[in-house]
This record gives C-alpha cells, structure tokens and sequence, in this order.
C-alpha cells in the first residue's frame, strides 16, 4: 500500500491578491540544509538564499555578526510553585540538546549568549498555573538571548514568553519535551515599534508526549521566528498554532519546520494572519519532511491570509516532502484572500455599520484559532490585542479616526 | 401608512464589457399589510431589483427613485436601508466564519433598534422564533450559514425576517431549492411576520408553488427589466397554466 498520501491544496481564495506567492519549490530538500554550531558553517547571507529571499537582510544585519551583548533586554521569571528556574553558564550540559542552528540568526545566538534561562518542569509535576517569563527590550544594543524550556517526563505545564518593548534581539528558545510530557509554549512577540528579533525555536518531542507551540506576533518593526520540531520516539504529538497581525511597514516571518524521522508521530499546523496598510508584509513558510522511515505519519499545515487594505503582501510557502508512502495523512493548505465584499454586504444588510461589520469578519477569521490556543490569560490578551489593532485598520479604511455612523 | 415606492428604475450591472442595463423602468408601490408576488423568467431582472433594493454596490441605480415614506432609499448606505426597515432575505446567504448565529442576530438587532434587546426577552424570542422555524437550538452556537443546507439557509433567512420586525421585506427566491416541507415550514414564517407585524412583502419567485402557502394580494410579471403584466392571485393561477412563454416569446431575454 503506497497511495495513502493525500495532497491538497486549497486554491479557492488566493486569487483574490497578486502580491500572493505559493507553491514555489525550494532549492533543495530540506533534509540537506546545513545545520551546525559552527559560525564558519554558516556564513552571514547575501539575502538571495532561500531562508532569507523574503526577509529585509538589511535590518536584520546586526544580528549577523558573531559579537553580540546581552544588556538590552531584561528577563522576568515568575514560575508556577511546581516549576524551576536557573540561570546557568553556556557550557551547562542541558544547553544545545535540542537540534542545531539553521540559519545565520540562529548559528550566531547560539555562539554569542553567556547565560542561559532554563525553566524545568520537573517529572509528573503538573504546574498549577501559568509560568511567564516576561522579556523586556531596554535598549537597542544588538543583544543575545538563550532560554530552555524543559517539560520532564509526564509532566504538565503552560509557559509563555512574552516580549514588549523595543530591542533588537537575537534569541534561541529551545524546548524539550521529555517521554509522556504535555507543553504549551506560548511566545508573543508585542514589541513597540522599531523592534527587531529574530528567534529560533528548537523543539525535540519525546515518546507519547505532546507539543502545543504558539506564536503570536503584533508589534515590532522585524520579527522573525523560525520554529523547528523533531520526534525523538513514536506517538509524539505537535501542534503549532500561529496568529499575526501586520501593520503599515511590518515585516512578520513564521517559517516553520516540522521534521519527522521516527514513525507514527502527529503535527499539524496552523497560521492564520491579518495584513494591513502599505508595507505590511507576513511571510510563512511551513516546510514538513516526512523520512523514509516514519512511517504511519499524520501531518496537515495551514496558512491563511485575510488582506485587508491595499499595499500589503502576503507571501505564503507550503512546503511537503514525503519519502514513504506508508503515512496516515499528509496535507496542506494555503489561503490568501482580501477582505470578502460579500460577507461585508450580508452583515450590513442587517443594519450592522460598515465599521463593525469589518470588527465582526476579522474577530470571526480569527476566533477559531483563539479558541484553540487554549490559554485563558493568553485568550484574552489577544483578543485585546486584535481589538487595537482593528481600530488601526478602520481608521486605515475610513480615512478617520473615529468610526463613521450611518443615519 | 408606511408605503415603499418605486419609480421608473433602471438599474445597470457591472460586467467586464461595461454596464450593462437590466432594470428598464419598474413602477411598483407597496403599502405595509401588502403581499406582492414578483414573477418571471429566470434573467427577467428579479433578483436585480431585490439587489439593488438592498443597494448592493454591484448594481448601479441609472435613473428613478425609491422612496420609504418619502425617504430618499437610493441615498442610503446598506445598513441605513435596513435601519429604515428594508429586509432583504437573499437567494443566497454569505458564510459568516467565526460569527456566531447568536452573535450576529443580537448585534444586527441592536443596531437596527439602535438599542440592545433586553437580554431576558430576547433570549426567549430568539428560541421560540427558532423552535417555531424547526431550527435547532444548537445552531445558534454555530458560524451565520457555515455548513448550512440550503434550506438550513433560508429558514435562518426567515428567522431574522421574524426578528427584525422590518417595515418592508423584500424575499428574493426563499422558496428556491427548498422541499414541501421547509417550504411550509419558511412560508408559516413569512405568514406569522405578516400577522405579528403588518410587514409589507415583495415576494420574487420563479414558481407559483410558493404562492399556495403565502396569499399574495397582487402579481406582478416580470420580463426584461419591467413589469408586464399586473393582477391578483387570478394572474398567478393562469401563470401556473400557461407559464412565461407568452412573454418571452415578445423579444424577453431568457438565459439558462
């Protein structure tokens, strides 16, 4: 039995954007792409490569060099009463255990931090509440930062981080989740304006042990996460959730890569982002690589775009490599679409003013996505967040600040 | 007594080869109270006329008027017709994703009373009005008309009509694709807001079927963007006869 892929690609609302890129093959197989600890391996990008092509090389530029300082951000703890924290030094054996750097960012901030953070959720412990770790950009001195999330065996725990200010940071974030664990890592990137960050999320899933990963990015001038996940046993489970919403001259890059190399493991993928004002770009790429031999795989990605003004881009790269037939499921699906006209008249023919007809569509685009990130404090915060960000886009669209009411 | 008036409208449609004219001079008045059936071959320019009553921007009003007891229809926004207490209940409602039923129909309320409902009364409404639609009680939980059937639709469609308490409704093809029994099921409905409410209706079909289930107290027949023939019920039964060939015959256009 060999033809039990199923391949789909959800075209039906991506012709609405020309600015709109999809299904755009990359160089190589991602299986090949060099990873290392080593600077030399890695070496700063032209800006043409493939992993930097959609990227502005120019203002990430600082974060490419190998000297990089650690003052301009400070980081705040405050753990559930079952979960532990350390600042420990870089030779600290639990550091770099959860794959290697993939990119310039990523080789460098592996090279330039001294301290890392490790938050360890020790083994069957249920943490009884949220553990935050708050970083906050003081100054924009190009700065490295290391965290370790560490989920021991059949333990239980929610750990956001969560970013304000300005910086200009570079920064790893490995994550570790042992035999049985289930961790949702939550990282929000609400960075002021002028924020520049790059960050790799490195992530290893145990035997049976579950990973919600989510991003969700707001503010900042460049942020780009690249989230890696890799099974280290069967029956580990992934999920990652992303949410964005870009603004006039916002530049936002979620490139994900979800790598199977043992069998029966499950991930799926789903990003969903609103663009608005001239400028605005959102790049995703989601790359999955299911290996000869895991078998009984189970993968789906998602990615969809709701443009809401003109001058804003939407790039959106699905990419699937399957080396066996011998999958569950595999699938992906890309949207990019402007704002529906119809839904627009349908809910103002019920006497709903154009203002809040728009409110109610985006909530609506978004609301399932909130629902299920699953975090009550998160919940709300991002609700909020879209909110502020909605009266941005009316003001975007009716010219005014103010909402305009009919009669 | 609230009266909607149309006179002489042509209304033109965007297409790639330009405007192209569909409505060519409508003469219709309607007073609250009044059922008129709007019939006609399909292309006759029926659900133009519904359209472009709502305002939908895709149909350009070229010349005539319409008035709401003196208002200036034409001049209002979408959501200012509804407010004046113009009801449209489309051929095809849109998908609303992420919005709930129970949402959407209190925030369509509030803004066309210009005040939210009380919440005890209004929750009590909205379940009857829908037990008495068959609609599921958990439909209200659900995204506006994700999934829906097509009957599931246009039972919704009418749910809001009984809601909304407009002043006139304008039904665009309800009764399109729907069995005997949602028929009868969207046409106690229609009845029950004629009774509750004195709403004045414009009801626009292709089939005499639906007129068995909602008396209309005048007929129109529709062909090629005006109306060319007027009557009672009587016109309908005769239609039911001898259907529309006598007037397409006369240079109307039909399109498939």
């Amino acid at each position: 039995m060999t033809a039990t892929t199923d391949l789909s690609t959800d075209h039906t609302r991506a012709v609405a954007d020309g600015a709109h890129s999809h299904g755009v093959v990359p160089a190589g197989s991602r299986a090949e792409r060099v990873t290392s600890f080593d600077l030399a391996d890695i070496p700063v990008p032209s800006g043409r490569e493939e992993e930097w092509r959609f990227s502005p090389v120019a203002k990430l530029q600082p974060l490419f060099a190998p000297e990089l300082g650690a003052g301009g951000v400070l980081t705040t703890v405050v753990e559930a009463p079952e979960v532990k924290v350390e600042i420990v030094g870089r030779d600290d054996a639990r550091l770099g255990t959860a794959g290697k750097p993939g990119d310039r960012t990523a080789v460098t901030a592996w090279n330039a931090f001294s301290e890392a953070t490790v938050v360890t959720v020790p083994a069957e412990a249920v943490a009884s509440d949220v553990t935050s770790i708050r970083v906050e950009g003081v100054s924009t001195d190009a700065t490295a930062q290391h965290v370790l999330v560490h989920a021991e065996h059949h333990s239980e725990a929610v750990v956001v981080i969560d970013h304000r200010g300005d910086a200009l940071l570079n920064q790893t974030v490995e994550v570790v989740v042992d035999d049985g664990a289930h961790l949702t890592l939550v990282s929000v990137q609400d960075w002021a304006d002028g924020a520049v960050h790059a960050s790799s999320h490195r992530s290893v899933v145990g035997r049976d042990a579950k990973l919600k990963h989510v991003v969700v990015t707001f503010g900042g001038d460049v942020v780009r996460v690249t989230p890696d996940a890799a099974f280290t046993a069967e029956g580990g489970d992934v999920e990652m959730v992303g949410l964005y919403f870009a603004d006039t001259d916002q530049h936002q890059e979620h490139r994900l890569f979800v790598d199977h190399g043992v069998p029966r493991c499950k991930s799926r993928v789903t990003y969903k982002g609103a663009l608005q004002g001239a400028g605005a770009h959102a790049v995703w790429v989601g790359d999955v690589l299911i290996q000869a031999k895991a078998e009984g795989t189970d993968t789906y990605e998602l990615n969809r775009n709701l443009v809401l003004t003109d001058g804003a881009r939407a790039d959106s790269v699905p990419n699937l490599e399957i080396e066996t037939g011998e999958i569950d499921g595999a699938g992906h699906a890309s949207a990019t679409g402007r704002f529906d006209d119809e839904q627009l008249f349908y809910l103002m023919a019920r006497g709903i003013p154009e203002v809040d007809a728009r409110r109610l569509v985006v909530r609506g685009f978004f609301a399932e996505l909130i629902e299920e990130i699953g975090v009550d404090s998160v919940r709300d915060r991002l609700i909020d967040s879209i909110e502020a960000e909605l009266e941005k886009s009316m003001s975007v669209i009716t010219g005014t600040a103010p909402a305009q009411e009919g009669a | 007594m609230p009266t909607l008036e149309i006179r002489d409208l042509h209304v033109s449609v965007e297409t790639k080869e330009g405007a192209k004219p569909i409505l060519r001079g409508v003469d219709l008045t309607i007073n609250s109270g009044e059922t008129h059936a709007i019939m006609g071959p399909n292309g006759s320019g029926k659900s133009t006329l519904a359209s472009a009553l709502a305002g939908h921007p895709k149909y350009q009003v070229t010349s005539g008027t319409v008035t709401l007891d003196g208002e200036d229809v034409l001049a209002m926004t979408v959501d200012e017709r509804a407010r004046a207490g113009l009801f449209l209940a489309m051929q095809y409602p849109v998908e609303v994703p992420g919005v709930s039923v129970a949402n959407f129909l209190r925030t369509a309320k509030t803004a066309i009373d210009g005040e939210a409902p009380a919440l005890r009364t209004w929750g009590k409404e909205v379940k009857g009005a829908m037990e008495n639609l068959r609609i599921d009680s958990t439909f209200a939980e659900r995204s506006v008309n994700e999934g829906f059937s097509g009957g599931e639709k246009k039972r919704h469609e009418i749910l809001q009509m009984e809601l909304f308490k407009p002043r006139f409704a304008i039904l665009d093809e309800t009764d399109s694709g729907l069995d005997v029994d949602a028929l009868r099921v969207v046409s106690e409905g229609v009845n029950r807001a004629k009774e509750n409410t004195d709403v004045g209706v414009l009801l626009i079909t292709h089939y005499t079927r639906i007129l068995r289930y909602i008396k209309p107290d005048f007929v129109h027949v529709f062909v090629d963007g005006k109306i060319a023939e007027e009557g009672g019920p009587e016109l309908a039964e005769r239609l039911e006869e001898e259907g529309y060939d006598k007037y397409v015959g006369t240079g109307a256009t039909m399109s498939a």
